[in-house]
């Protein structure tokens, strides 16, 4: 950090190290409140201006807000979807602000991107892979490559036959259940990004169902949470899920009915 | 009953009491989602007019949900104490908020009992927020747990140590920081992030020995389903102060929560039995606009009637605290900062109108299109209203919700700019401690959890908690 400074930079506030630092002004024991900061991620020992936060503290907090409402409000950059030839379907939301109200319309497609669908794509695949923008396109974007890989490997080392992959645009995760029906997928995968939380725009889920259907409640859906290099790194989640894959295959069902 | 007005040569026409509810509701876009609101601004004010036309009775005679297919709607209108009622049903709404206005607290006290939900949510929606703040003023619901909230002069907090993982160490070094801002005489409460009765009744035994040990009166509480606790009751495991669930305004949406108005009473009664408090008031309910229609069971009800309705069902187990957690279910139910702050002032007023002891969660997430400043505004406005109590919580950040709510340095700030105190036991033990001095002000060493350690050095020459 020093370093740039001298090279004429003010220091970098959404450093995580900068979490870790303590703001209190002669504590009574620097010891225990270094012990007691390392036992949460809670923002603890930040001391005090009057009965204001400190200036530091303030910025800090804004930066992580601020690139929490930039992950949610801006559209997913779609170039590496692309690279990685996925197939591309919308729901029937129109925009982000679309997507933020009305959550019954990025559950949905319109029967025309169905029936494309249904033309275009491989049927009765043994895994359905989704990508799904969620309320992080940013999530994707950071993780996607790692875990796909992964999965990829593995499931063409058990002999899986992989559907064609597809990303949803304004998703919900509710559209896993409609492409699976479409398509008669076996397992159905989605990685979808997570509503962010503070400085966390980078959080993704994975959701797997056997059988993905409509007609079945939210609790068929197995989940992995939290995916981000700071939580479950997307190599390791990977990894996790052609397990779970491997297990949804041989139990024939998944989620609350699965007992992991 | 009149459904119809014209407002600058149109015709507004109404369906029934319902519709007239939610087209004069504020705009909210979980009304919208539900394709019940006013489709402009000049209906909502021709539902307003309309509304303030109706009388009490005719909103008692038409519950939003009829009373053989609920019982929160039984529950409500079997409480209603006739004496009260027939003072009152005569008013129109638009009588009732100018009886409101210009009535003393006493005059507010003794009509309370004849009041439904639907009067309660009818009369909010001709209330500007000045107005809900002006009102609530006068209405002042004390409660009694270990200690008594609500007290005019006092702003009490929760004490939400909340951890990714339920870590005991991390969950207590959020406790210590924040009682060294005199943050926790509501309740210390932790929203766990596993619902297994080991780990609440763990963490249920781990405040009570701190409260214990550094005699801290004040009530502990873990948020676990309300089952879990009944469990743990049954079993002994743990001292509970308080009980803690979250309520829903109606039969059908209660269910997505697990609960209904017989699970609540068993509950209820065996808490009276097992509970590790001294006072009458021992439950603890959370609430929040747009949970019925969440979960499908808002009967086509606005999500303002529906909120009205948690409060009937919340007061028949005569609590200590009721918060709602105003910004925590999203923005395609409150928006922006604009309804946040709306929904807040009206959910306090409602409470504190229904008779009970209303604190608020004053919050947003980040999908929402509001920020920090908003929350400090009405976190602003809610203690000029008297509520009772918001949360305190490191930085303002919920590591383990994701949304942000009020901080340590909020209660802090909000008692200073008002000149509120904690609950009188609590802040004089702050100021035993060192934390607090004579005015009630944080000192010089307060901000500091290790200021602990100092403490028991001092006291015993042990290591600190």
């Amino acid at each position: 950090m020093r370093e740039k400074e001298e090279a004429g930079f003010v220091r970098d506030i959404s450093q995580p190290e900068i979490k870790d630092k303590i703001l209190i002004e002669s504590p009574q024991s620097l010891e225990m409140v270094k012990r007691l900061k390392k036992s949460t991620n809670a923002r603890l020992g930040v001391g005090r201006a009057g009965d204001r936060y400190k200036t530091e503290t303030l910025l800090k907090f804004r930066a992580d807000h601020a690139i929490a409402q930039d992950a949610i409000w801006t559209d997913i950059d779609e170039t590496l979807i692309d690279e990685m030839g996925f197939y591309k379907v919308q729901t029937l939301v129109q925009d982000k602000e679309e997507y933020v109200r009305r959550p019954d319309r990025g559950r949905v497609f319109s029967s025309e991107t169905m029936e494309a669908m249904k033309r275009d794509c491989i049927h009765d695949p043994d895994v359905q892979i989704v990508v799904a923008d969620g309320l992080s396109g940013f999530a994707i974007n950071a993780n996607l490559k790692d875990i796909y890989a992964i999965m990829m490997d593995g499931f063409a080392e058990k002999g899986y036959r992989v559907g064609t992959p597809i990303f949803v645009r304004y998703s919900r995760v509710a559209t896993m259940d409609k492409i699976s029906e479409a398509l008669g997928a076996t397992v159905t995968i989605q990685l979808i990004g997570e509503r962010p939380g503070l400085a966390t725009g980078e959080s993704m889920s994975v959701y797997m169902a056997y059988k993905a259907s409509s007609q079945k409640p939210e609790s068929q859906r197995t989940v992995v949470s939290n995916i981000y290099q700071q939580g479950i790194p997307p190599l390791e989640a990977g990894a996790q899920v052609v397990h779970l894959t491997e297990v949804l295959m041989r139990e024939k069902k998944s989620g609350v009915e699965l007992k992991i | 009953m009149k459904l119809k007005t014209n407002l600058f040569g149109r015709t507004y026409a109404f369906r029934d009491v319902k519709d007239v509810l939610a087209k004069a509701n504020e705009e909210k876009s979980g009304d919208m989602l539900a394709g019940i609101a006013a489709s402009g601004n000049v209906e909502r004010v021709a539902a307003k007019v309309v509304l303030a036309e109706m009388t009490l009775q005719e909103l008692r005679e038409n519950p939003v949900v009829p009373y053989e297919e609920d019982d929160i709607t039984r529950a409500d209108q079997n409480a209603v104490e006739d004496i009260a009622y027939q003072k009152i049903k005569g008013y129109t709404v638009g009588d009732f908020r100018e009886f409101l206005l210009g009535a003393t607290e006493a005059e507010i006290a003794a009509i309370r009992p004849g009041l439904t939900a639907e009067m309660v949510a009818a009369v909010t929606k001709l209330m500007s927020n000045m107005d809900m703040v002006y009102a609530a003023r006068k209405m002042h619901v004390e409660a009694t747990c270990n200690t008594t909230i609500g007290r005019p002069g006092t702003l009490s907090s929760r004490l939400q140590p909340n951890h990714a993982t339920d870590n005991p160490a991390g969950i207590m070094a959020s406790v210590l920081e924040g009682i060294s801002y005199g943050v926790g005489d509501a309740v210390i409460g932790l929203n766990p992030a596993v619902d297994t009765l080991d780990s609440v009744a763990d963490v249920l035994k781990e405040f009570k020995a701190f409260m214990e040990k550094w005699q801290l009166p004040t009530q502990n509480c873990v948020l676990a389903h309300v089952t879990t606790q009944m469990k743990v009751l049954e079993k002994d495991l743990a001292p509970m102060d308080l009980m803690f669930q979250s309520l829903a305004g109606s039969e059908v949406a209660s269910r997505a929560f697990g609960i209904n108005v017989a699970l609540m009473d068993e509950a209820y009664a065996i808490m009276q039995e097992k509970k590790s408090s001294a006072g009458p008031n021992f439950m603890y309910f959370e609430t929040g606009q747009g949970s019925e229609l969440s979960s499908d069971g808002h009967h086509g009800a606005d999500q303002l009637v529906m909120e009205a309705r948690c409060y009937a069902f919340a007061k028949r187990y005569h609590p200590f605290l009721v918060n709602t957690v105003v910004g925590f279910i999203g923005p395609e139910y409150l928006y922006d900062g604009r309804q946040m702050i709306r929904a807040g002032l009206e959910d306090h007023f409602m409470g504190k109108l229904t008779g009970i002891p209303m604190g608020c969660d004053v919050c947003y997430t980040n999908h929402m299109r509001a920020d920090q400043n908003d929350l400090e505004n009405l976190a602003m406005m809610l203690a000029m209203a008297d509520c009772n109590y918001i949360m305190g919580i490191p930085g303002g950040d919920d590591v383990m919700l994701m949304y942000q709510t009020t901080s340590y340095h909020d209660v802090a700030a909000l008692r200073r700019i008002t000149g509120k105190r904690p609950i009188a036991e609590f802040a004089r033990r702050m100021q035993e401690l060192g934390i607090f001095d004579e005015q009630g002000h944080l000192t010089e060493i307060a901000g500091d959890p290790s200021l602990f350690y100092a403490l028991d050095k001092k006291l015993a020459g042990g290591i600190a908690v």
